[in-house]
């Protein structure tokens, strides 16, 4: 199965693409992405590989199961604050608020779980409500973003500030509420079986492979050249080698044991939240938006609308996020929301390559920042480093990842006639 | 022969504040004709065109499109007639590819609203060929990546695949090189071959002169006339820019100023 059979068939294709299979293409091509600057997820994927590899040989207790279930509880919440942020930066706009609609959030399921307050509630009813409540506030600042026009920088601002405050208001008599609800902890503290584990990483890769095999298929009933079949397989191969190797690790882990439920509600949202960018008519035009805002309006998209509803699952994600940051000290207090929390989600966006101007960039992007982010941090912290060289390492990385874009974006350019 | 114009504007006014951008414009277009649109800068060229795609509504005048008046207040409504316009300022988006551009708000997609890409895909490269767009190298490579020529012809390529029946190009080849003009140029004469109508708007007489049937003269928001292509000359038409003053209206029956 080539690109070489579709395209010699006689029906139209688009010109040039016509490349024989196997490992010699995929070469080609990975030194073709190269030359243009595309790097995909191939330098983070490297640098996640040298992390994991430096740390295990620098802490003794670094490579373990239990180690590698901290590091997903960890990175859990910050990716779920950066996957909205995806959605916002796709747009060319930021959210700041982001931080304290999580405390928002987590607030708003501890009020709601809490006995014999009045108005307790199941807890998983308590987090549709907070996510339900955060998405309007995101759509309230969405629509002044939208339709009043003042920048997002400003509205998000005075959201930091405001939301800040509402937490301040709320907890300064309690100083903290404890979550007791067992399904809200859940969210960071339940752990699969191993059989589970086992299922679970099959479900994916099953999932994964029929959506990337469903457009290969797709594609050569209409005819169309298919891109580079080798990758498709490497692609394949590498998730399942992630997927089954994270469960095998975290199998190995005393107490708690198993796969935690906080990474599997990553990939879900992973995989959710991608096929919504990538895949639906939505995404695209959040891309259109951010490329080129007036083309976007000229091709009778709806632009205040994409707006509008982007500001709403920055917000969606962030309380989600906040849930499970609540879960996992079993409590929301004054401080909640503070911290590193924001730039940590924003620098997790952006270190996974995600651009600030608008239309370049994955959801995946925040997947794989947050994870560099967790890792180096839980690592340096296992090797004994305090807490302001794991600022000053997450900085340069920061720096580091940005400007590598940067130069591949350039060469990209040039190499664009 | 008294064919019926298929874009037909009568009388048309329209100000901004004490600025009068058109007064009392007629216009016309028939079918499978090239009619160039052209005056100096500010003559009102951009503003009537506007009209036309439902930027701007006239402040007087009809628009009448195939012989029935039409009111457009959107893009989406000229767009439902079969009027498309290729914008002076290319309204394409950089970071995405050919295919997603020339769908761009058209997806094609399912109830769920999943995209179907590979019909998109197969599609913008039957448009693409039909138009002998040959020059790009895959139609899924960031426009952002093509030239000034091959951007153009795409936008162009967008306009006509939703069978539209009337194609207005505001300076197409302001920016491009003489071979990347001569490439839009071709496109444009093809698209009258086929039986569409095309405005051209232009500063580049010689452009003028290698598409158009016809040239509609205005200046400083009125039409000073309608001139053949095969009866004019480049010097008629500067003097009738610059100073409004045709030696002669080459008058043919269909002559948009004759109003009854
Ligand atoms: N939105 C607007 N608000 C106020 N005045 C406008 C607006 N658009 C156009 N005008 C004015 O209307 C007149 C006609 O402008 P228009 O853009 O139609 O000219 P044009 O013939 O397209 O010129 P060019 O060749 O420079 O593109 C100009 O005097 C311009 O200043
Ligand atoms: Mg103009």
């Amino acid at each position: 199965m080539s690109a070489a059979d579709v395209v010699g068939q006689d029906k139209p294709t688009p010109p040039a693409e016509t490349t024989p299979a196997g490992v010699a293409t995929l070469y080609r091509r990975a030194l073709d992405n190269l030359k243009s600057g595309n790097l995909g997820v191939l330098p983070i994927a490297l640098g996640i590989v040298f992390i994991v590899v430096f740390f295990s040989f620098k802490a003794t207790n670094f490579f373990t199961g239990n180690n590698f279930d901290n590091i997903i509880v960890q990175m859990a919440g910050t990716a779920m604050l950066a996957f909205g942020v995806v959605f916002v930066l796709l747009l060319g706009e930021i959210d700041l608020s982001i931080s304290y609609v999580a405390g928002i959030g987590a607030l708003t399921v501890a009020e709601l779980q809490l006995p014999g307050s009045g108005h307790q509630i199941n807890g998983l009813l308590a987090m549709v409500a907070a996510v339900v409540i955060c998405a309007a506030i995101g759509g309230a600042q969405g629509s002044i973003v939208a339709f009043v026009g003042v920048p997002s920088f400003v509205v998000t601002l005075a959201g930091f500030m405001i939301w800040q405050g509402v937490i301040l208001q709320k907890l300064e008599q309690p100083g903290s509420i404890i979550i007791q609800d067992r399904w809200i902890n859940y969210t960071a503290s339940y752990y699969f079986s191993d059989f589970a584990g086992w299922l679970i990483a099959g479900i994916i890769i099953a999932i994964y492979a029929v959506t990337v095999l469903g457009g290969v298929i797709g594609k050569r009933r209409a005819g169309v050249a298919i891109r580079s079949p080798g990758l498709v397989v490497a692609k394949l191969v590498g998730v399942a080698v992630a997927a089954f190797g994270v469960v095998a690790v975290s199998n190995h882990a005393k107490v708690p044991h198993g796969l935690p439920l906080a990474g599997v509600l990553v990939v879900i949202f992973l995989v959710i939240l991608t096929f919504l960018a990538k895949r639906t008519t939505f995404g695209r035009h959040v891309y259109a938006v951010g490329g080129n805002a007036e083309a976007a309006r000229r091709a009778g998209i709806n632009v205040p609308r994409i707006r509008i509803l982007v500001f709403m699952i920055s917000s969606a994600m962030a309380a989600v996020g906040g849930i499970i940051l609540a879960a996992n000290v079993n409590s929301v207090d004054l401080n909640f929301g503070g911290g590193t929390l924001l730039l940590n989600a924003i620098a997790a966006a952006v270190i996974g390559g995600v651009s600030l101007f608008g239309g370049r960039g994955e959801v995946r992007a925040a997947f794989l920042g947050a994870l560099v982010i967790a890792t180096v941090s839980n690592g340096l912290n296992t090797a004994g480093y305090a807490t302001g060289v794991i600022y000053m390492v997450t900085g340069v990385i920061l720096l580091f990842a940005v400007t590598l874009d940067t130069i591949a974006r350039r060469l990209q350019v040039r190499s664009g006639r | 022969m008294n064919v019926k114009p298929l874009l037909e504007l009568r009388g048309i006014t329209k100000s901004f504040g004490s600025v009068q951008a058109l007064s009392d414009v007629d216009f016309e277009v028939l079918d499978g004709e090239v009619m160039a649109l052209v005056g100096d800068n500010g003559a009102g060229k951009s503003t009537l065109v506007k009209c036309v795609a439902g930027t701007h509504s006239p402040d007087s005048g009809e628009i009448l499109f195939e012989g029935k008046e039409v009111h457009i207040h959107g893009p989406k409504d000229a767009a439902k007639l079969g009027i498309e316009v290729v914008y002076q300022d290319l309204a394409l988006c950089d970071n995405l590819d050919v295919v997603q551009n020339m769908y761009l708000g058209r997806e094609v997609h399912d109830r769920l609203q999943r995209l179907k890409e590979p019909i998109m895909e197969q599609k913008t490269a039957e448009t693409l060929k039909s138009l002998a767009v040959t020059t790009i190298n895959s139609i899924r490579q960031p426009v952002a990546t093509l030239s000034g020529g091959q951007r153009q012809s795409v936008a162009v390529a967008k306009a006509v695949q939703w069978n539209s029946k009337l194609v207005i190009l505001d300076e197409p080849t302001a920016a491009l090189g003489v071979a990347q003009t001569e490439q839009v140029l071709a496109l444009v004469r093809r698209l009258a071959e086929q039986g569409l109508a095309v405005v051209i708007i232009s500063h580049n007489l010689h452009d003028v002169f290698e598409t158009a049937t016809r040239i509609t003269v205005l200046r400083l928001g009125r039409t000073v006339g309608i001139f053949e292509r095969a009866k004019t000359t480049q010097q008629e038409i500067v003097q009738a820019i610059t100073s409004g003053a045709p030696v002669s209206i080459s008058g043919t029956p269909e002559t948009a100023g004759a109003t009854p």
